[in-house]
C-alpha cells in the first residue's frame, strides 16, 4: 500500500495541498476561459482530486525502476509514457466537466495551460516519489543497522568467558562432581537466557537482573572466593522496561577489567532503585590501577552507551568513574513499565 | 627423567585440572604453582624448572610479560581459553599451546613435544619480546614496560618512559633519573613503542617526544636533543629528519 495511506494525518495534509493546487489551477484556467471562479472551481476541484489520486501511481512505477540502476532510456520511457497517459486522462476529464456543466466550449483556450499543469504536475509527483523512496531507504538501512548491531552485541557472549566455563566444568568433573553438574545448568541458564532476548526489543528489569545474577554464579564458581558479589536492588523497579543486555556487558566489564586483575579479587556491587521516574543503576568493583588498560577498550561500554542513545535520546545516560582502586558504572534512563 | 614444571594460572580451578592430569602421567613433577605473574617470577627464579605453564590473562603481570623477566632456558607451553592474537603468536614461537578446556591427551602431546625440545643440546632461544609483540593486536603498542632488577619487578608506564639507550645487548630505560637495565634490542622495543610519540633520533637511542625541550647543534653534521631533565643524546641526520617529519620543521 502507498505509504500516504498508513495513516490519517497524512492523507489530509495531501489533500489539503492538492485542495491548494486546486484553487491556484482555477485561477490559471479562469483568465483564458473568461470563466467565473464558481466555473473555474467546479472544474479545477474535481479535476485535482482525481488528479491527486492519479498522482500516487509514480509510487509502483518508482520502485519497479529505481535510480540508479535502471536504465535512464527505460526509465524516461516509461515516466514519460505514464505522464502522456496520466496528461490524457486529466484534459478529457476536464472537457467532461467542462460538458457536464454549463462551461462547454468556453474552457478550450484554457486547455494549453491545463496541459502544461496536468504534464507538470505528474512529473513532479514522480520527483517527489523518488526522494520518498530515498527517504524510505535510508531509515530503513538505519534502522538495519541498529538491528544488526543489537543481534551482534546479543550474539556478543565472550568465548572466553565460555571457554574458561568449559575448563571449569572439566576440572571439577573430577573433584566435585555436584558442583560441575551445578555449573552446567547455571551456564546452560545463562546462555538460554540470551538466546530467547534475540527477538525482544525490551525486557523486564527483574529479568535482567536475573541473568547478571546467573551469569555472577557461574563467575563465581569460576573465581571462588576472589569473587564477592553484594546486591541491593529495589522490587520498585522489577517492571522497568529496559534495552535486553544492558546491564550484562557493565558487570562482565566489572568482572573482566576488575576482579580478574585482582590478585585477591575484590567485590562487585551492583545497586538499582527508582529516583523520580528513572530507573537508576550502579555497578561497581575494585580494580588494579597498574593494570594495562583493556585491549578492546571499553568496547562494551560504548556499546551500552549507544544502544541507551538510540533507545532514551538525552533522558538516558551512562557514567563512568574510576577513582583509586573503584570503577563505578552509573546508568540512568527512564523507567517505563509495561505497556503491553 | 622427571620434568619439573611450574604451573601459573590465576584460577584455582584450571590450576588443579593441570595438576590433575599431570600427576595421572607420572613423569612431570610440579615444583610450584602460582596465581599471578610476580608469584611466577619470583617461583621461577627460584625453582629453575623445565617447564612453564602459563596462562595469558593474569592479575599484575600477564604471561607475555612474565616472559620477558625470565632468563631462558624454560620450555613454556600456554594454556588459554581464546585469543586470536596469541594464538598467532604460538604457532611463531611456543613450544606447544594448549586451549581450555583441554584433555590428558592433548597435555601429554604437548609435554611430549617440551621433552624433545628440552634434550636437544641447542635448543632454538625463546625470544619472549618478539612473541609478545607478534601477539599484540595490529595498530596496538607497549603501554608499559617490565624490568627485573635482582628480585624485584619494575613497571614503567610508558608516559613515564624519558628515553631508552642500546648498551651491547641490552638497553638501559631512563625513567625518572633512574635507569633500568632489560635485555632486548633496541629495535625490538622500537617496534613496540607508539611511533607516534617515540622517535629513534640515533643508531642507539630512543626518546619520548614529549621530553625532548630543544635540539641543539653539534657539529657541522650532528646535532643533540636536549631533554626537561638537562639529558642531552645525540641525533644522528636521519634520527633529524624523522624528528622533523613528527614535531614539523621548527625543531
Amino acid at each position: 500500500m502507498h505509504p500516504i495511506f498508513r495513516n490519517t494525518a497524512r492523507l489530509g495534509a495531501y489533500l489539503a495541498a492538492w485542495t491548494f493546487l486546486a484553487i491556484l489551477l482555477a485561477a490559471l484556467i479562469r483568465v483564458p476561459g473568461d470563466l467565473s471562479w464558481g466555473q473555474a472551481l467546479s472544474v479545477a476541484v474535481p479535476l485535482c482530486l482525481f488528479y491527486a489520486f492519479a498522482c500516487l501511481t509514480p509510487w509502483y512505477l518508482c520502485r519497479v525502476f529505481p535510480l540508479g540502476t535502471s536504465g535512464v532510456a527505460r526509465l524516461v520511457m516509461n515516466h514519460l509514457g505514464a505522464a502522456i497517459l496520466a496528461c490524457a486522462l486529466w484534459i478529457g476529464l476536464a472537457r467532461l466537466l467542462a460538458w457536464a456543466t454549463d462551461i462547454g466550449a468556453a474552457l478550450n483556450p484554457a486547455v494549453p495551460q491545463l496541459v502544461v499543469a496536468g504534464f507538470l504536475l505528474y512529473l513532479m509527483s514522480v520527483a517527489l516519489h523518488y526522494a520518498l523512496l530515498a527517504v524510505e531507504a535510508s531509515r530503513e538501512s538505519a534502522l538495519q543497522a541498529r538491528d544488526a548491531e543489537l543481534r551482534a552485541l546479543k550474539s556478543q557472549i565472550n568465548p572466553h568467558f565460555l571457554f574458561n566455563c568449559l575448563n571449569s566444568i572439566s576440572a571439577l568433573t573430577s573433584s566435585d562432581p555436584a558442583r560441575a553438574r551445578e555449573m552446567c545448568v547455571r551456564l546452560s541458564d545463562f546462555l538460554r537466557s540470551t538466546l530467547g532476548l534475540g527477538e525482544r526489543a525490551s525486557i523486564a528489569w527483574r529479568e535482567e537482573l536475573q541473568l547478571a545474577r546467573t551469569y555472577l554464579e557461574v563467575e563465581q564458581i569460576r573465581f571462588g572466593s576472589r569473587l564477592q558479589v553484594e546486591m541491593q536492588v529495589d522490587d520498585e523497579c522489577a517492571e522497568c522496561q529496559v534495552p535486553p543486555l544492558v546491564l550484562q556487558p557493565l558487570i562482565e566489564n566489572a568482572i573482566k577489567h576488575g576482579i580478574a586483575t585482582m590478585v585477591d579479587g575484590g567485590t562487585v556491587r551492583l545497586e538499582g532503585h527508582i529516583e523520580d521516574g528513572h530507573l537508576a543503576v550502579r555497578v561497581e568493583n575494585s580494580f588494579d590501577p597498574d593494570a594495562p588498560s583493556p585491549r578492546r577498550n571499553g568496547l562494551g561500554l560504548r556499546n551500552v552507551r549507544n544502544r541507551l542513545e538510540t533507545r532514551f535520546g538525552d533522558a538516558a545516560h551512562l557514567h563512568v568513574s574510576a577513582q583509586d582502586n573503584r570503577f563505578s558504572a552509573e546508568m540512568v534512563f527512564p523507567c517505563h513499565r509495561t505497556d503491553k | 627423567m622427571k620434568l619439573r614444571a611450574i604451573i601459573v594460572d590465576d584460577e584455582e580451578l584450571a590450576r588443579q585440572i593441570l595438576r590433575e592430569y599431570l600427576d595421572k602421567t607420572g613423569d612431570v613433577e610440579i615444583v610450584a604453582e602460582c596465581a599471578n605473574g610476580f608469584e611466577a617470577v619470583k617461583a621461577i627464579g627460584e625453582h629453575r624448572p623445565d617447564l612453564l605453564f602459563l596462562d595469558i590473562q593474569m592479575p599484575k603481570l600477564d604471561g607475555f610479560e612474565v616472559l620477558e623477566l625470565i632468563e631462558p632456558p624454560v620450555a613454556v607451553i600456554f594454556v588459554t581459553a581464546y585469543d586470536q592474537y596469541a594464538l598467532k603468536a604460538f604457532d611463531a614461537a611456543a613450544v606447544d599451546y594448549l586451549l581450555k578446556p583441554f584433555s590428558a591427551g592433548r597435555l601429554a602431546k604437548a609435554v611430549e613435544r617440551a621433552r624433545v625440545l628440552l634434550s636437544d643440546p641447542h635448543p632454538p632461544a625463546l625470544q619472549a619480546s618478539e612473541l609478545a609483540a607478534a601477539a599484540r593486536a595490529p595498530g596496538q603498542t607497549l603501554e608499559r614496560v617490565v624490568v627485573k632488577d635482582g628480585t624485584k619487578v619494575h613497571i614503567i608506564p610508558i608516559a613515564k618512559l624519558d628515553y631508552v639507550e642500546a648498551q651491547d645487548d641490552y638497553i638501559a630505560l631512563h625513567s625518572e633519573k633512574k635507569s633500568y637495565l632489560k635485555q632486548q634490542t633496541i629495535s625490538s622495543i622500537e617496534a613496540q613503542l607508539d611511533p607516534a610519540r617515540f622517535a629513534r633520533i640515533h643508531r642507539s637511542y630512543i626518546v619520548n617526544l614529549e621530553r625532548i625541550a630543544r635540539i641543539e647543534p653539534y657539529t657541522k653534521d650532528s646535532r643533540v636533543a636536549v631533554l626537561q631533565d638537562g639529558a642531552q643524546l645525540p641525533v644522528s641526520r636521519s634520527g633529524y629528519a624523522r624528528l622533523k617529519e613528527l614535531l614539523g620543521e621548527n625543531v
